[in-house]
């Protein structure tokens, strides 16, 4: 039944590009690479119980990684390969260290770790851009329609394995790690491993679409795919939706870019009721949007 | 047979304080040694330097002939030791089948899929140790015995060569004890090699093969359970003498309005009823155990008293109703619970947690009582500046009666004070109590499974059985009428 209702929307949504605009095809395909950078937020926060203040430094990695390979002419498909192999490499660098120190450290960490990202790239502004961004020429796509169906590939491939991990036997280590690394230990599993392998996955997914997002913009820019302000806008996304959903994730991106869309003509009012119906949701509803759907479920 | 397990050497510091000191011993395959000492003696510091948990300051533990005092946890507990914690550590958010399939998974970032056989194994543990009514619950919602038989069944999950237990009796009914003790014996026919740390003193003599007693970290004696039992140290720094009764000769004056009055209270859990139609009454001054078992509902009448649970019925204090007050203000009324849970501030320091204690109360007044509740638990003085999360479980329980006492209360609610504390400790508080009943007009409410410290103190006894009073009375005629199953 579930599969099923989850088939016709995923088929509606296919179709969309037949019959609405390019504007809105345009806003979708943003809507769903954020879901999928939400969607590797909550494999850390919500499974391995690391809460990454960073999420825009993997992303930042893998978007200035395939922007900077297209200006020198490397393939499209290869530069968002090695944006994504990019991202896994520095967020292993930074979480080595980091998993090793217990408490809130690990988010500081990855905190620290943006700004250095971004004082980089505005220091070596001669080959990075700068503050005013980084150019790429090339696309994935020049039709907004076919555009649209790779991000949305891209996603639903995403959240499957993501979802898939999260259940899995793996995946309930994980759990195990996050909610009692002590526990954990004692019944034989290597938590730090367990937790980087989830950072490395995490890594990935945010490296993959951090390189196809600055493909569809044109524009790698510290504003778009490194700010604090953007990693604050997938975390809110990924606990609107629900924590330790996966799914949640998704729905709380499509919400936040999409409401953020419709408000636009509010200017920087827009933003803040944004906010305020976020934070809302978030008092009210603590497990998020689809947490408290499935919770409802589970009682009845 | 040969030797599993070897410690020797073995020291831990924290800070000035040697936790465990030059340690040494060794376990069989198929026997069980019992480890036991007063509260924050170094036993469970003990475990955990096996575990690997802790580190050693010095020297060695061998499995098996093989040194692993250095390795990292989870290559130890993978070489074969198994422990079972003092507290309960679920996974909360797992059902109680998942809990147990995670320790039967191999430590691989690449088993997507656990087996059917898996399921199917953790399914008959669960059955094994009691849990096949309960394998599809979440473990918030179950009785503190099911609990433990969670852990134990983790720990035979993942089928050890060696298992440290620490404290898997403690409050345990007596059925359970014995269920538990069966459990363990069975690791003995399996050619296991038991570590066992308990307070309760028959049930771990009826089961050990050897004990060994530590007293500040040091090995005072070991040996059979009869002779280190009747070893003069032993006696006096553990076992202490028996708790003496204190029946009043004149029962308290029974007649006017009760100081606390409950009548037809009534507590759901969702579908589950937690307390039926339940009255009672506290006059001032007096002293009245409710006895029950696991989950006949103790806890939450307490809690239901605290104002921190919703209820029907009518639950009247000084003859003004309770209801619709705030569980602060409740408290500042005089009526203060000591939590089973014990709801200790972990990153305060045991000073800070007796100091929040006394907030509501004149310098001199808190000062005096201060003094006089170090000079009743010594060990909490030597411990002032530790943080309260670092005590040892029964420096942690002498901590929370102690805070509870700090605020004065006019009430007392003792919710299962014994849990987890030496004899010794049992018979100083039971001496505390008694002083407290003869010098203050305090009045006390005290929850116990553990018969012998309820009735020695109480004028009057409730029996709670499976959410009602089934019998009360003086405590003088509980055990001809209502002591079967608790004696
Ligand atoms: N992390 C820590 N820092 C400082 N002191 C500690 C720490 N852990 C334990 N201690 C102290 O070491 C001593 C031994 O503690 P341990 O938990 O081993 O006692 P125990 O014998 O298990 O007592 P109990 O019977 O009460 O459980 C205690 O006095 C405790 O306060
Ligand atoms: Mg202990």
């Amino acid at each position: 039944m579930r599969i099923l209702s989850a088939l016709v929307v995923l088929l509606a949504l296919a179709t969309l590009p037949f019959w609405v605009s390019g504007y809105i095809l345009g806003v979708l395909t943003i809507a769903y690479l954020f879901g999928v950078f939400a969607m590797s937020w909550d494999l850390l926060f919500g499974f391995a119980g690391e809460v990454n203040f960073g999420p825009t430094f993997l992303i930042g990695l893998g978007a200035y990684s395939a922007g900077l390979l297209d200006n020198h002419g490397v393939p499209v498909w290869l530069c968002v390969i090695a944006g994504a192999v990019a991202a896994v490499f520095g967020g292993l660098i930074l979480a080595v260290p980091a998993l090793r120190l217990r408490g809130p450290y690990f988010g500081l960490i990855t905190l620290v770790a943006v700004l250095v990202l971004q004082q980089v790239i505005v220091i070596f502004a001669g080959v990075t851009g700068g503050e005013i961004g980084l150019t790429i020429n090339d696309v994935l796509s020049l039709d907004p329609g076919h555009n649209y169906w790779l991000a949305l590939g891209f996603l639903l491939i995403s959240g499957i394995v993501l979802t898939l991990f999260s259940r899995s036997a793996a995946g309930l280590i994980l759990q195990a790690s996050g909610q009692d690394p002590i526990e954990a230990q004692v019944l034989g599993f290597n938590v730090v491993k367990h937790k980087l392998a989830a950072f490395a996955i995490s890594a990935l997914f945010s490296g993959l679409a951090g390189a196809m997002l600055v493909f569809y913009l044109g524009t790698a820019s510290v504003d778009t795919v490194v700010d604090i302000s953007v990693g604050v806008q997938i975390i809110i996304a990924a606990v609107l939706g629900g924590r330790r959903t996966i799914f949640g994730a998704v729905i709380g991106a499509l919400f936040l870019i999409i409401a953020g869309e419709i408000l636009r003509p509010l200017g920087q009012l827009s933003t803040f009721v944004v906010s305020a119906v976020a934070l809302g949701v978030i008092l009210f509803f603590p497990d998020g949007l689809v947490g408290y759907l499935l919770r409802r479920r589970e009682r009845a | 047979m040969r030797t599993l397990l070897e410690v020797a050497g073995l020291t831990k510091r924290f800070g000035g304080l040697v936790a465990v000191k030059d340690l040494g011993f060794a376990i069989r395959e198929g026997e069980i040694l019992g480890l036991i000492g007063p509260n924050g003696s170094g036993k469970s510091t003990a475990m955990k330097l096996i575990m690997g948990i802790e580190r050693a300051n010095a020297g060695s533990v061998r499995l098996a002939g093989e040194e692993i005092v250095s390795w990292p946890t989870h290559r130890i507990a993978r070489a074969g030791i198994g422990l079972v914690f003092q507290h309960s550590r679920p996974l909360h958010r797992q059902t109680v089948r998942e809990n147990i399939k995670l320790a039967l998974l191999p430590d691989s970032l690449l088993r997507l899929v656990a087996d059917r056989a898996v399921d199917e194994h953790a399914r008959l543990i669960g059955e094994r140790v009691g849990l096949g009514a309960v394998l599809d619950r979440h473990p918030a919602t179950l009785p503190f015995a099911d609990l433990r038989r969670m852990e134990l069944a983790k720990a035979i999950a993942r089928d050890p060569k060696v298992v440290l237990v620490d404290e898997p009796f403690a409050g345990l009914t007596l059925g359970e004890v014995e269920n538990f003790s069966a459990l363990i014996r069975s690791f003995r026919e399996e050619g296991k090699a038991v570590l066992l740390v308990d307070h309760n003193v028959k049930s771990v003599a009826a089961l050990v093969d050897r004990v060994l007693a530590m007293y500040l970290g040091e090995r005072i004696a070991e040996g059979p359970a009869e002779v280190v039992m009747r070893d003069p140290t032993v006696r006096r720094v553990y076992l202490g003498g028996a708790i003496g009764t204190h029946a009043r000769d004149i029962a308290p004056e029974k007649t006017g309005v009760p100081l606390l009055h409950v009548s037809d209270l009534s507590v759901l859990y969702g579908k589950a009823q937690a307390l039926e139609q339940v009255s009672l009454e506290v006059h001032a001054g007096e002293f009245v155990s409710v006895v029950g078992l696991n989950g006949a509902g103790k806890t939450t009448l307490f809690n239901a008293i605290s104002g921190l649970v919703p209820y029907s019925g009518r639950i009247i204090w000084e003859g003004t109703s309770l209801a619709g007050r705030t569980p602060g203000a409740i408290a500042r009324d005089g009526i203060v619970q000591c939590p089973e849970t014990r709801e200790l501030f972990g990153d305060m320091s045991v000073a800070e947690n007796l100091d929040l204690g006394g907030q509501h109360q004149k310098p001199a007044q808190r000062a005096e009582r201060l003094a006089w509740l170090l000079d009743l638990f010594p060990i909490l003085q030597s411990r002032r500046a530790q943080m309260a999360r670092t005590l040892s479980g029964g420096e942690q329980q002498m901590l929370a009666i102690a805070r509870a006492l700090m605020m004065n209360p006019r009430l007392l609610i003792l919710d299962e004070p014994t849990l987890g504390l030496a004899p010794v400790i049992l018979e100083q508080i039971s001496r505390a109590l008694e002083v407290l009943r003869q010098t203050t007009p305090i009045t006390v409410l005290l929850g116990e499974q553990n018969v012998t410290f309820a009735l020695p103190h109480a004028d009057r006894v409730y029996v709670l059985e499976h959410a009602r009073i089934i019998w009360q009375g003086p405590a003088s005629r509980f055990a001809e009428e209502a002591g079967a199953g608790y004696l």
